[in-house]
C-alpha cells in the first residue's frame, strides 16, 4: 500500500517538475526577471568572484549602515533562532538556580550573608548532598578504566570477574571504542533478565531494550518519534500537572501540544481517570492526542501509584488509542508503609492478551536515582513493547546518528542490574550499603513531611516515594500583589527571598505546573538528616517570617 | 554555472523544500520500504506475524505510532556510518560465530573512526586519573604517579560531594571550562579564550546538533538554509534532516586534493538563496571523509566569505592533531580569524567543536568533547545555556577525561615521558598509515586516491564498470553500495560506500578508516587490490 502511495507522490513530483520545467522554458513575467536575477547574480560572481552590494542588499536587508560605516548585524539573535528554542522553559535549573550560583561566588568572594553556604535543594543530585556512591560499582567502573589494576590484590573477585565480563564485551576490550547505537549487546541482555525478574518472570526480549544517556535523552526521543502533524492534526501529549520540566520543555521544542491533566492534591497526588478523559476530550478540540506520559513514583509530588490505577491509566490508553510513556527512574524509591512499586510493563501483561498484544508503551530506567544516585554518569535505558517494527527500524536508525550512549553510563547500568549475589564476596557490603541508602532516605521522606505539616499556612503530602516534597504554601494576598509588581509569580517571589535570606535553593512551584491559584514549592530529601533538620527549621521560620511580614 | 545547471537548482527547490539535495546528489534514503525489508528481513517477519493476527479473534487496533504517523523529518534522516552495511556486518559476525562457513575468519570494520576497537591502546595517564576519580580510595595506593593524583583531586573537588557521580553544572564543570580556555589559548599562540564561551557536550556531535538547532527559523523561502561540503560526516545532513532545515551542498575539488573553492561557496550559495535563507557555513577540518587539511590562505577566504555573505561559521575541528602530511598544519579557524584583526574577530559568528574521541586518544566511549563560540549575542547565548539545562549535564567522565587531554603531563611530572611517547607512537603509526593506504591503493587500476593529508580515512574514488552499475540499480541499490555489499560478504572487510557522505553524481567512491594496525591494514589493502580486480573484470 504504501508502495502504491510513493508511486503517486512521485508522479506527483514528477508534474511539478514539468509545470517548473515549462515554466522555466517559456515563463511567466515574474518568473523571467527571477531568472534574469539569477543570472546576473551567477554572471557577477563569475566576473568578480563578490556580488554587488546593491544586488545583495536587494535580497537580504540585512546590511545596514550606520553613519557611513558598514554595520553588520548578528545572523543570530533572539529574533532570528528557532522560535521553540524560545518557548523552553526548565525550571529546576532556571533563574534561581543562576541566583544560587552567584550567592556562592558572592560568599566565595567574602560578602557578609545572613548564612555561610548555599543549600541545594532544588535537584535529585544524591552525590552532591553527600551520598556516597555504591563500593562495588566504583570497583568494577575503576577496573574498567583502569584494566591494569585487574592484576591487583586489592580487588574484589567478583568486582574483577564483572569488569572482565564488561571489557569483553567492549570494541578492544576498551571502555573508550563506540558501542553499538542501541547499547552493548551484553548489557542489554543484562538488563532483559533484570526486568524479568523484577517483574516475575513475564518475557523480556533484550531487542527491545535501547540504553541511553540518562533517562532524558530516550525520553526526549520517543517524544520526537511521536511528534508529527500540522494544526488539529499535530500530536497532543498529556502530561501530569505538577510535572518534571523536561516534558514541558521537550514539548516546547519539538513544538507538540501540551495537553495537562491535573493530579488530585487532595488525594494524596493521586490520578483520577475522569480527569484523564476530560483533559483529553478538550484537547481533541485543538490537536490530535497521541501519547500518555505517567511519572510513577511521582516527580515531583512524590506518589506511588496503585495497582487499581495502573490498570485504569492502560485501560484508558487502550481504549483511547494513546502511546504510553512510563517514567519509572525512581522505581526502588518507595518508603510509604502498603506502597509498593508496579511496573506498567508486569500489570499491561497481567491484565491478560487483550492489552499486552494492544498498548504501545516505553519505560524508562536510569542509573541517577533509586539507591545508587549516579547522575554524572548519564546512564540509562528504555524498553519499548509493541513498538511497531517499522518504527523500531527508524528508531535504531535515529540514535544511531549519536553514535552511541556514553560506555562508562552503559557499564554502570550492567553492574546495578547485575549487582553482587549472595555467594559473591561483595554481597554483604553491597545489600548494607543499599538498604542504608534506602532506609534513610524513607526516614528523611517521613521526617520531611512531619515537620512542614507542623507549620502554619504549610501542607504537605506523605512523601510516598521518590526523593521530594510538593508541599502547598498559603500566601498572603499582600505578598502576591507585590510579587506581581515585580513580574514574578508569587512562589518565585517566595523562593527567592528564602534563598536571599537563608541560603536555601527550592525551585517553585510554578515551574513544574499547579492548580491556578495555589502555590507549591519542590524541595529534595536528600540532604543528610542533621542538615536536612536545620533545613526544614529555617524554612519553618522564614515561612513564619515572611506571612507576618505581608499579612 | 550553466543556465541548464540554473534549471536544476530551481527544479529540486520547487520539488521539496527540505530536501534540496534530491538532484544533486544520490543518498540513498533509508525511509523507501523496499530498502527497509531487503535490509532488515527479521522486522518483516514480525511485521507479517502481527498482520496475521489481524485475522484472529483479537480485535483490529491500528498502532498509535507507525511510519505513516511518525515524525516525517526522522524518516528523512539517514546516517550511513551506521547503516545497512555495519548492520549486515553484525549479522555476518554472528553468523561467523554460529559457524557459518566465510571465505573468511573476521569482519574487519574499518567502516567507522573507532581507534580502540581496532586495538589501539588508550593513554596510561588519561586511565589512571579516570581509575582514581572513579574510585577515590585508590588515592591512598602508591601505585598511581603524584601527577595522576593530583589531577584526579584536582577534578574530585570540582564534582558536587567530590563524586564524578554528581551532576555537573549544565555547561559543564567550571575548572574543566577554565583548563579548556588555557588549553585554546595556548593552542592559537595567546589568542585569549573566555571560559564562560566553553560549552562541555556529550561527544562534539551533541554540540553540532545544538548550534544547529538554535539556528533554525522561518518557514518556507525563510528557512534557514545550512551549508555543508560534499562530500561530509554525515551528522550534518541527518541532523539538517531531522531539524527540517534545508542543506545547501558545496562541492569540495577533488582533482585538487579535496580543496575548497571559494567560487564553489559563492555557486551554492546563490542557487540556495533562491528557495531558502542560507545562515550558516559548516567546516570540517581536517576532512572527513577526505582528509584534507585547509591550508590558512583557504581559511582567511572563507572566514571573509562568511563575513561578506553574513553566515554564521562552524567549524568541525575533531581532528587538529590529526595531521600527517609534511608541510601541511592544523590552523585553528579562531586562531586566524583573531590574527585577521578586529575587522574581523569582532564580527564573525563562530562556533568552533573538538573531542575526546579521535587525535590520539581516541576515546569515543567517553562522549567527551566541547564547543567554543565566539561573538555569539548575549541573549541566544543564555538560550543555549537554558537549552543545554533542559538534559542535565554531559557525562562527568566524559569531562574529566577531557579535562585530562587539555592538561595533559608537563615536563618535570613523572608521567611525562610515558605520555609523549605513547602519543608520539600512536601519531606516527597513523601518519605510517596514512601514507601506506594511499600508496597501495592508488597502484590499484580503477582506484584513484588522494593523499591523507589528516584526519583518519581515506576517500577513494573507484570506477565501477557499466554493468555493475546496472546490476546495482536493478536491485534498487547505489553503484557503491552495490561493490561494499559484495566486498563484505566476499572479504569481511566493513567500509562505507561514498554515496553516504555525497559525491558528485557518476563519481562512485568509498571511505575507509586508516586505523586497523599496521599488517592488519597491509592485509587489508591487499584484500581490497585483488577484489576489485576481480569485481572489475567479472563485470567488464
Amino acid at each position: 500500500m504504501s508502495c502504491s502511495h510513493n508511486k503517486k507522490m512521485d508522479l506527483k513530483k514528477k508534474k511539478k517538475k514539468l509545470y517548473w520545467a515549462h515554466i522555466w522554458m517559456h515563463g511567466t513575467p515574474s518568473i523571467c526577471q527571477l531568472r534574469l536575477i539569477l543570472y546576473i547574480l551567477h554572471v557577477c560572481s563569475v566576473i568578480s568572484r563578490f556580488t554587488p552590494e546593491i544586488l545583495r542588499k536587494g535580497i537580504h536587508g540585512d546590511t545596514m549602515t550606520e553613519n557611513g560605516c558598514e554595520y553588520r548585524e548578528r545572523v543570530l539573535t533572539m529574533d532570528t533562532m528557532n522560535p521553540n528554542v524560545k518557548r523552553v522553559e526548565y525550571a529546576v535549573r532556571g533563574p534561581i538556580v543562576q541566583r544560587a550560583v552567584q550567592i556562592e561566588r558572592e560568599l566565595k568572594m567574602g560578602i557578609k550573608k545572613p548564612f555561610t553556604e548555599v543549600i541545594r535543594a532544588n535537584i535529585g543530585d544524591c552525590h552532591a548532598m553527600g551520598q556516597k556512591p555504591i563500593t562495588f560499582f566504583r570497583q568494577v567502573l575503576a577496573l574498567c578504566s583502569y584494566p591494569d589494576l585487574l592484576e591487583d590484590g586489592k580487588f574484589p573477585e567478583d568486582a574483577k570477574s564483572r569488569a572482565r565480563r564488561i571489557l569483553q564485551a567492549c570494541g578492544g576490550g576498551s571502555l573508550g571504542a563506540y558501542s553499538t547505537s542501541q547499547g552493548i549487546e551484553m548489557i542489554r541482555q543484562d538488563i532483559a533478565r533484570y526486568i524479568e525478574r523484577r517483574d516475575g518472570g513475564i518475557t523480556c526480549d533484550p531487542d527491545n531494550i535501547y540504553l541511553s544517556t540518562g533517562a532524558s535523552d530516550a525520553i526526549v526521543t520517543m517524544l520526537k518519534l511521536l511528534v508529527s502533524g500540522e494544526g488539529m492534526s499535530r500530536t497532543g501529549v498529556m502530561i501530569s500537572i505538577p510535572q518534571y520540566p523536561l516534558y514541558s520543555a521537550t514539548l516546547a521544542e519539538l513544538g507538540a501540544v501540551q495537553i495537562s491533566y491535573y493530579l488530585d492534591e487532595d488525594n494524596c497526588w493521586s490520578l483520577d481517570i475522569s480527569e484523564l478523559r476530560r483533559a483529553l476530550q478538550e484537547a481533541k478540540k485543538h490537536c490530535s492526542p497521541r501519547a500518555l506520559c505517567i511519572i510513577n513514583p511521582g516527580n515531583p509530588t512524590g506518589q506511588v501509584q496503585s495497582r487499581q490505577c495502573i490498570e485504569g491509566v492502560i485501560r484508558f490508553a487502550a481504549a483511547e488509542k494513546l502511546f504510553l510513556m512510563a517514567d519509572e527512574v525512581y522505581q526502588d524509591n518507595v518508603y510509604a508503609d502498603g506502597c509498593k512499586f508496579h511496573s506498567f510493563k508486569k500489570v499491561l501483561f497481567e491484565m491478560g492478551l487483550e492489552y499486552s498484544e494492544k498498548v504501545e508503551l516505553a519505560s524508562f530506567h536510569s542509573t541517577s536515582k533509586c539507591y545508587m544516585g549516579e547522575c554524572g554518569f548519564r546512564g540509562g535505558y528504555m524498553e519499548v513493547v509493541n513498538l511497531d517494527p517499522e518504527v523500531k527500524v527508524q528508531l535504531t536508525k535515529l540514535v544511531s546518528v549519536r553514535l552511541c550512549p556514553p560506555v562508562p553510563g552503559q557499564a554502570l547500568l550492567d553492574v546495578v542490574v547485575n549487582p553482587p549475589q549472595p555467594d559473591e564476596p561483595s554481597y554483604d557490603t553491597f545489600i548494607k550499603e543499599r538498604t542504608d541508602t534506602l532506609a534513610t532516605l524513607a526516614e528523611k521522606a517521613n521526617m520531611t513531611q512531619e515537620i512542614l505539616n507542623q507549620v502554619p499556612g504549610i501542607k504537605c503530602n506523605p512523601v510516598q516515594g521518590a526523593m521530594y516534597t510538593f508541599p502547598r504554601i498559603h500566601l498572603p494576598p499582600k505578598a502576591i500583589l507585590e510579587a506581581k509588581e515585580k513580574e514574578q509569580t508569587p512562589d518565585m517571589f517566595y523562593c527567592m527571598k528564602l534563598l536571599e535570606e537563608t541560603g536555601i535553593c527550592l525551585v517553585p512551584g510554578s515551574g513544574f505546573g499547579q492548580r491556578d491559584g495555589t502555590y507549591h514549592f519542590r524541595m529534595t530529601i536528600l540532604p543528610p538528616k542533621e542538615k536536612l533538620k536545620i533545613v526544614l527549621a529555617k524554612i519553618k521560620e522564614f515561612h513564619q517570617h515572611f506571612m507576618a511580614q505581608y499579612s | 554555472m550553466s543556465i541548464s545547471e540554473c534549471t536544476m537548482c530551481l527544479l529540486s527547490i520547487s520539488e521539496d523544500q527540505n530536501r534540496v539535495l534530491l538532484n544533486f546528489s544520490p543518498l540513498p534514503s533509508l525511509s523507501s520500504p523496499h530498502r527497509n525489508r531487503s535490509a532488515f528481513p527479521a522486522a518483516q517477519g514480525e511485521h507479517l506475524h502481527q498482520k496475521m493476527s489481524e485475522n484472529g479473534a483479537l480485535p483490529l487496533r491500528g498502532k498509535v505510532l507507525t511510519v505513516d504517523t511518525m515524525n516525517a523529518n526522522v524518516k528523512k534522516v539517514d546516517y550511513a556510518v551506521r547503516g545497512p552495511i555495519v548492520q549486515r556486518a553484525v549479522q555476518i559476525e554472528k553468523e561467523l560465530k554460529e559457524g557459518v562457513k566465510k571465505p573468511f575468519e573476521e569482519v574487519i570494520k574499518a567502516n567507522i573512526g573507532d581507534a580502540h576497537a581496532m586495538g589501539q591502546r588508550p593513554i596510561t595517564f588519561f586511565r589512571q586519573v579516570m581509575a582514581l576519580c572513579t574510585y577515590p580510595q585508590l588515592l591512598d595506593d602508591n601505585k598511581f604517579p603524584e601527577d595522576a593524583k593530583n589531577r584526579a583531586r584536582r577534578i574530585l573537588q570540582s564534582c558536587g560531594g567530590n563524586s564524578i557521580g554528581a551532576y555537573t553544572t549544565s555547561q559543564g564543570i567550571d575548572c574543566v571550562r577554565h583548563d579548556v580556555a588555557n588549553y585554546i589559548q595556548r593552542r592559537d599562540g595567546g589568542i585569549p579564550s573566555d571560559p564562560d564561551n566553553i560549552y562541555l557536550t556529550t561527544g562534539a556531535s551533541d554540540g553540532i546538533v545544538t548550534i544547529l538547532k538554535l539556528l533554525t527559523a522561518g518557514e518556507g523561502r525563510t528557512r534557514t538554509g545550512v551549508m555543508i561540503s560534499i562530500p561530509q560526516y554525515p551528522l550534518y545532513s541527518a541532523s539538517i534532516a531531522e531539524l527540517g532545515a534545508v542543506q545547501i551542498n558545496y562541492y569540495l575539488n577533488e582533482e585538487k586534493c579535496w580543496s575548497l573553492d571559494i567560487s564553489e561557496l559563492q555557486r551554492s550559495l546563490q542557487a540556495a538563496r533562491e528557495h531558502c535563507d542560507p545562515r550558516v557555513l559548516c567546516i570540517i577540518n581536517p576532512g572527513n571523509p577526505t582528509g584534507q587539511v585547509q591550508s590558512r590562505q583557504c581559511i582567511e577566504d572563507v572566514i571573509r566569505f562568511a563575513v561578506k555573505e553574513n553566515l554564521f561559521l562552524m567549524a568541525d575541528e575533531v581532528y587538529q592533531d590529526n595531521v600527517y602530511a609534511e608541510g601541511c598544519e592544523f590552523h585553528s579557524f579562531k586562531k586566524v580569524l583573531f590574527e585577521m584583526g578586529p575587522e574581523y574577530s569582532s564580527k564573525v559568528e563562530l562556533a568552533s567543536f573538538h573531542s575526546t574521541s579521535k587525535c590520539y586518544m581516541g576515546e569515543c566511549g567517553f562522549r567527551g568533547g566541547y564547543m567554543e563560540v565566539i561573538n555569539m549575542d548575549p541573549e541566544v547565548k543564555a538560550q543555549l545555556t537554558k537549552l543545554v539545562s533542559v538534559r542535565l549535564c554531559p557525562p562527568a567522565p566524559g569531562q574529566a577525561l577531557m579535562d585530562l587531554v587539555v592538561n595533559s603531563p608537563q615536563p618535570g611530572e613523572p608521567s611525562y615521558q610515558t605520555f609523549i611517547k605513547e602519543r608520539t607512537d600512536v601519531l606516527s603509526a597513523l601518519a605510517e598509515k596514512a601514507k601506506l593506504t594511499e600508496e597501495i591503493l592508488n597502484t590499484v587500476p580503477g582506484i584513484s586516491c588522494n593523499p591523507v593529508q589528516g584526519a583518519m580515512y581515506s576517500f577513494p574514488r573507484i570506477t565501477l564498470p557499466e554493468r555493475a552499475i546496472n546490476e546495482a540499480k536493478a536491485k534498487g541499490q547505489a553503484p557503491d553500495m552495490f561493490y561494499c555489499m559484495k566486498l563484505l560478504e566476499e572479504t569481511g572487510i566493513c567500509l562505507v560506500p561514498g554515496s553516504g557522505f555525497g559525491q558528485r553524481e557518476g563519481t562512485y567512491h568509498f571511505r575507509m578508516t586508516i586505523l586497523p594496525p599496521t599488517d592488519k591494514l597491509k592485509i587489508m589493502l591487499n584484500k581490497l587490490k585483488e577484489f576489485h580486480q576481480k569485481f572489475t573484470q567479472q563485470y567488464s
